[in-house]
């Protein structure tokens, strides 16, 4: 592992323990683009790949959550962990879809899971559970054994004029 | 018994039976299943319907990719919330008769899956006929329940 600390901003980073000795920082949620731009497009780094983001509730800590993000530099043969503490009524984090477009879809689970929202996010909608689902399932104190009636009947996804619009067109295909 | 016997008298072989008998004979021996096989239990429903236990000896070997061309749903494993919908909507596809089994604890009860996420039992978003137990079950209750559902097709009235 190059030193970080020659390449990245002074100040914006710790280098943190980590369990399985994969080489982890944390950040403050206010540098992380910043940061995370470096990674990517410094040449001794190179973190082209964003292999995953997660998080994990730690209540009832303050802040609450970690954010976990994993990269990988296929060129250099490097994985590096970034942590990222999030806390509050509302959880905020920067997105980083901008510099990964993976992070995109990995965000909006976490979005979904953990209700941690990311600001400047472009699609920010749930990813797994229902649309209308209230609640974030994989917090501590969400109460996973709710028994909830079953909805049997979702709403068309056309709008009654989308539905017309596309029969005319289906008519007009065949009368042609 | 008076039509019996003047066939008879005219030497034309003939048997005489009831329509319901006739058309639930027809019903229960030609069973369409339609593919619809959620998590592990759908691989001991397709080793059902393949050679070595052959489900084509009772008659419900055929299945359908469309819900409009069976008879028969067997719901295999977990149904999530979100899928929900979705099998109520092929369930209504299905032309009339039909009928549904609910394969396994999952399908049956939630199984080892009691939360959120999961629907504690089919039938609050289908009727259901057959239960079959197991996790998975094993081919041979599946053709038991197919068998039972047989028989419940074959007794019930027009």
């Amino acid at each position: 592992m190059p030193p970080l600390a020659e390449h990245l901003p002074a100040g914006t980073f710790e280098v943190a323990s980590s369990a399985d000795g994969m080489p982890t920082i944390t950040i403050p949620a206010a540098h992380l683009v910043e940061v995370c731009r470096v990674l990517r497009d410094h040449a001794a780094l190179a973190f082209i790949v964003c292999v995953d983001i997660t998080a994990a509730d730690h209540f009832p800590r303050d802040p609450r959550y970690d954010l976990v993000y994993h990269l990988l530099s296929p060129e250099k043969l490097l994985r590096l962990r970034l942590r990222v503490h999030a806390g509050g009524a509302t959880p905020e984090v920067p997105t980083v879809s901008e510099i990964w477009p993976a992070a995109n879809w990995l965000e909006r689970e976490v979005l979904d899971l953990f209700g941690i929202t990311f600001t400047g996010h472009p699609d920010p909608a749930r990813l797994i559970m229902p649309d209308d689902w209230e609640g974030h399932p994989l917090r501590k104190d969400y109460p996973v054994q709710v028994k909830l009636p079953v909805r049997t009947y979702s709403p068309l996804q056309l709008t009654e004029e989308e539905f017309r619009a596309n029969v005319l067109t289906d008519r007009l295909r065949r009368s042609r | 018994m008076g039509l019996e016997q003047q066939l008879e008298e005219l030497e034309i072989p003939v048997l005489t039976t009831t329509l319901e008998k006739v058309v639930n004979w027809a019903r229960r021996s030609a069973i369409w299943p339609c593919t619809f096989g959620l998590a592990c239990c759908a691989i001991e429903m397709m080793s059902m319907s393949a050679s070595r236990y052959d489900i084509s000896r009772f008659g419900a070997e055929v299945f359908r990719a469309s819900p409009r061309q069976s008879d028969l749903m067997i719901v295999a494993g977990r149904l999530s919330r979100k899928m929900a919908p979705v099998l109520r909507r092929i369930y209504d596809q299905m032309p009339e008769p039909k009928y549904v089994i609910s394969m396994g604890a999952c399908a049956s009860v939630g199984g080892v899956f009691d939360n959120y996420a999961i629907v504690q039992g089919v039938d609050q978003v289908v009727p259901v006929d057959v239960f079959v137990p197991g996790c998975p079950p094993r081919p041979e209750s599946l053709i038991y329940g197919i068998i039972q559902l047989q028989k419940k097709i074959g007794a019930s009235k027009l």
